[in-house]
C-alpha cells in the first residue's frame, strides 16, 4: 500500500474577484522511500497541494479531494485534533526561507525540544540529550554549545539545519522539503541537499521535494510531477522526463535552460502564467505552446498515461 | 574603442566596525585587490558566495561608495582620486544599476511613466512631450505596451517588473549597466526572457555589463570574463570559456561541482566544502580558503598567494603551478 494517496486535490480560495482555482485535480502516490519531486513556475500551485495536505491553509480556501489517505487513515474526514497529532510527527514539513520559519525570540535547543515534547510528552528538558543527538545528525558542529544560540546568532545554512533538525526530531515517515535550498549559496545547498538524501535513506522517510530548480530535481529526485498554473501536466521518472519529455511545458522548460541553448539566445518560453482573471479556455497552456492546434484552444486535456496535453510529443524509439 | 570603459586596480574598500568599549576598532575588508578592464560591449562576471565582496564592488563601480585603495577609471575619468561633483553627476548617467528585488527596487506609488521620466527629469532639459516620447520608445523596446504607463508597478508580474527595472536603467543611455542577480527572483521560463532581452539590448546599445550572479550556469551563457571571489579577494579570473572549461583555483573547481546540472547521468562526484565562510572580520591567516580547501598544504596556513598569470587565466593560489 502506498504511503501518500491523493487523488484529485482541489484547492479553491473565495477571493473579491471569485473563486481563484490555485490547485486543480492533483493525484499524488508516494512510496516509503521515494523521492518525489514537484516542478513548476510560481503561481503553479505546488506550495498549496502540500499545505492543503498538511492543513495548513487558511479559512478561506476550500480542500476537496476525492482520496487523501495517508499510511491508510483518511485524512479528509480526520478531525483538527487528530491531524496534529500525525502532522510534525509522521509528516513535516521544511519551508522555505530558514531565517523567516524559525522563532526569533526562542532558542534553537528550545525550539527544537518543544516538537518531542509535543508528540513524546514529558518536559522540554528531558529531551535534551535527544535534542544534541539531532543537531549532530544534521551537522552543526558544537551541538551542545549551539542549543542555547538564538537564530540570528546562525548563518541561513546553519539556520536550514536546523529546521531539517527540528522536523526529523519525531522521525517521519513523509518529509516535505518545500524549495528548501533557494535562499541559500550554491555550496551551502549542495551540502542541504546531499544531507536531505543521506537522512532520507538512513530513516527510510519518503521525500517530496518541491523546487523550480530542474538541475536539483536531475541530481536528487526518483521521480518529478511537473505542474502549470495549478495543473499536473506531467508525472514521470526523472530519467524519462529528462530524456524525452512528453508535455510541450515540460520540452520548454527544459530547453529554456541555460545549458541547453544553441547559440546566443536561450529558448525562452513566450507570454507568462495565466492570472486568475486571464485563464485560457481550453487547455491551459495553449497560449504559450509551439505545438497548438485548434481543438487545444476550446477542449480542455484530459489527462492520460500521466500526461494532460491533447497531443503528448512522440515517444523516442526505444533505446536497445 | 580601444580603451576600456572601466579599468579598476587593485581596487579596496574596507569598513570599519567598532567592536566595542575600551576595544581597538576592527576594519572589515569587504573588497581588497580587484583589478579588471572592461570593454564596450563586453560582460564581465562576478561570481561568489554571499558575503564575498560582489555587491561592495558594484557600490564603488556605480559611485555609490568611494575606494579606501586602488583606481578605478570609469570612461576614462578617474573617480578614485576624489572627483569633483560635477563630472561625478556627469559620470553617474553613463552607469547604472538593475536590482535584485524588482519587488523592492520599484516604488509602489509611483506610476510606470513617472518611474521612467525621473531620470529624465534630473539629468536632462527636455520637455514633458519629449520625455513621454523618450519613454514610450524605451518601453516598447523593452517589451512593455504603451498602455502600461500610466500602471502602478503591484500590477505587474516579477519579470514585467525587471523590464521596467531595466528601463529605467537605460533610459539615459548608459554605457555601463550594473546587474545585481538580475534574474534569481525570476521563475526559470522567464529569466530566460529577461536573459535574451540584456543580451539583445547589449548588442544593440554596445553596453559594457558587470553582472553580479551566483547562478553558474547563467554566467557561463552569458559572460565573456568572469571574476571569482573568495572574502573579499579574487581567486580566479579569466575569459569565460577558460574558466569553465579548465578550472584553477580549488574554490572555483569546488563551486563549479556544487552547482546542479539538468543531467540526469551526472550523479553526485562533488568535491564537498565543508564548513561556511569565515568572518570577514576575522579572516583566516595566509590564504583565506585553506580552512575549507582539500589541498591545503601547511604553506597554505602562513603564506597569502597572489594572482599570477597561469596560461589562459589568473589564479591566486599556492599549489597552481
Amino acid at each position: 500500500m502506498a504511503l501518500l494517496d491523493i487523488c484529485n486535490l482541489s484547492v479553491e480560495f473565495a477571493t473579491a474577484h471569485g473563486a481563484l482555482k490555485a490547485v486543480d485535480g492533483v493525484d499524488l502516490k508516494l512510496d516509503e522511500g521515494e523521492i518525489v519531486a514537484i516542478v513548476g513556475e510560481s503561481g503553479s500551485g505546488k506550495s498549496v497541494a502540500m499545505l492543503a495536505l498538511m492543513g495548513l491553509l487558511p479559512w478561506t480556501a476550500k480542500v476537496t479531494a476525492d482520496r487523501m489517505l495517508f499510511d491508510g487513515q483518511d485524512l479528509l474526514t480526520m478531525s483538527a485534533k487528530q491531524r496534529r497529532k500525525i502532522i510534525g510527527k509522521d509528516i513535516s514539513m521544511i519551508f522555505q526561507e530558514p531565517m523567516t520559519s524559525l522563532n526569533p525570540c526562542f532558542s534553537v535547543g528550545h525550539q527544537i525540544s518543544e516538537v518531542l515534547a509535543q508528540h513524546f510528552g514529558g518536559s522540554r528538558r528531558s529531551h535534551k540529550a535527544r535534542t544534541i543527538e539531532l543537531l549532530q545528525q544534521v551537522g552543526i558542529p558544537a551541538a551542545e554549545t549551539r542549543l542555547k544560540a538564538y537564530p540570528h546568532q546562525l548563518s541561513g545554512g546553519m539556520c536550514q539545519r536546523v529546521m531539517i533538525a527540528m522536523m526529523i526530531a519525531c522521525q517521519p515517515k513523509l518529509l516535505i522539503a518545500d524549495e528548501p535550498t533557494t535562499a541559500l549559496d550554491v555550496t551551502i545547498q549542495a551540502q542541504i541537499l546531499e544531507l536531505l538524501v543521506e537522512l532520507q535513506q538512513a530513516n527510510g522517510m519518503a521525500l517530496v521535494l518541491i523546487t523550480h530548480d530542474m538541475a536539483v530535481v536531475a541530481e536528487t529526485a526518483d521521480r518529478v510531477v511537473v505542474q502549470y498554473a495549478g495543473q499536473q501536466v506531467e508525472q514521470r521518472a526523472v530519467k524519462d522526463l529528462f530524456e524525452n519529455p512528453r508535455h510541450p511545458y515540460t520540452q520548454a522548460l527544459l530547453r529554456a535552460l541555460p545549458e541547453h541553448s544553441q547559440g546566443e539566445l536561450l529558448n525562452a518560453i513566450p507570454g507568462v502564467v495565466p492570472g486568475q482573471l486571464d485563464r485560457p479556455v481550453g487547455c491551459l497552456f495553449n497560449p504559450r505552446c509551439e505545438h497548438v492546434q485548434e481543438h487545444c484552444r476550446q477542449t480542455p486535456p484530459t489527462r492520460n498515461e500521466d500526461i494532460l496535453c491533447h497531443y503528448p510529443l512522440p515517444l523516442a524509439g526505444q533505446k536497445p | 574603442m580601444n580603451q576600456p570603459l572601466i579599468k579598476a586596480r587593485d581596487l579596496h574598500k574596507y569598513y570599519p566596525v567598532k567592536s566595542g568599549f575600551l576595544q581597538a576598532d576592527k576594519s572589515l575588508q569587504a573588497l581588497s585587490g580587484a583589478s579588471f578592464d572592461l570593454y564596450a560591449g563586453q560582460t564581465l562576471a562576478v561570481v561568489g558566495e554571499s558575503g564575498c565582496g560582489k555587491s561592495t564592488l558594484a557600490r564603488l563601480l556605480t559611485l555609490i561608495e568611494t575606494p579606501t585603495a586602488g583606481q578605478l577609471t570609469l570612461d576614462g575619468i578617474d573617480v578614485s582620486m576624489a572627483a569633483d561633483a560635477a563630472t561625478k553627476k556627469q559620470l553617474r548617467q553613463t552607469v547604472q544599476m538593475v536590482f535584485q528585488d524588482p519587488f523592492g527596487s520599484l516604488n509602489p506609488r509611483q506610476k510606470i511613466g513617472d518611474i521612467l521620466q525621473e531620470p529624465l527629469i534630473i539629468n536632462t532639459n527636455m520637455t514633458a512631450e519629449q520625455r513621454k516620447q523618450e519613454v514610450l520608445t524605451m518601453m516598447a523596446r523593452v517589451g512593455l505596451r504603451d498602455e502600461h504607463f500610466h500602471r502602478y508597478p503591484h500590477m505587474f508580474s516579477g519579470g514585467q517588473r525587471q523590464r521596467i527595472a531595466i528601463a529605467r536603467a537605460l533610459i539615459l543611455k548608459p554605457k555601463i549597466v550594473v546587474l545585481d542577480e538580475p534574474v534569481s527572483a525570476l521563475d526559470v521560463s522567464i529569466q530566460a526572457q529577461v536573459l535574451n532581452l540584456l543580451i539583445e539590448l547589449q548588442q544593440e546599445m554596445g553596453l559594457a555589463y558587470v553582472f553580479i550572479s551566483h547562478d553558474l550556469s547563467v554566467v557561463q551563457h552569458i559572460a565573456d570574463q568572469v571574476l571569482v571571489m573568495y572574502l573579499g579577494k579574487p581567486v580566479e579570473q579569466g575569459a569565460s570559456e577558460a574558466v569553465f572549461s579548465n578550472p584553477q583555483h580549488p574554490y572555483t573547481q569546488a563551486l563549479l561541482s556544487a552547482t546542479p546540472q539538468a543531467n540526469t547521468e551526472r550523479k553526485r562526484q562533488r568535491i564537498k566544502l565543508i564548513g561556511e565562510l569565515p568572518s570577514p572580520l576575522d579572516p583566516p591567516s595566509g590564504c583565506s580558503f585553506h580552512p575549507r580547501c582539500q589541498n591545503a598544504t601547511a604553506q597554505c596556513k602562513t603564506t597569502a598567494p597572489v594572482m599570477e598569470q597561469r596560461g589562459d587565466v589568473s589564479v591566486a593560489c599556492l599549489l597552481v603551478k
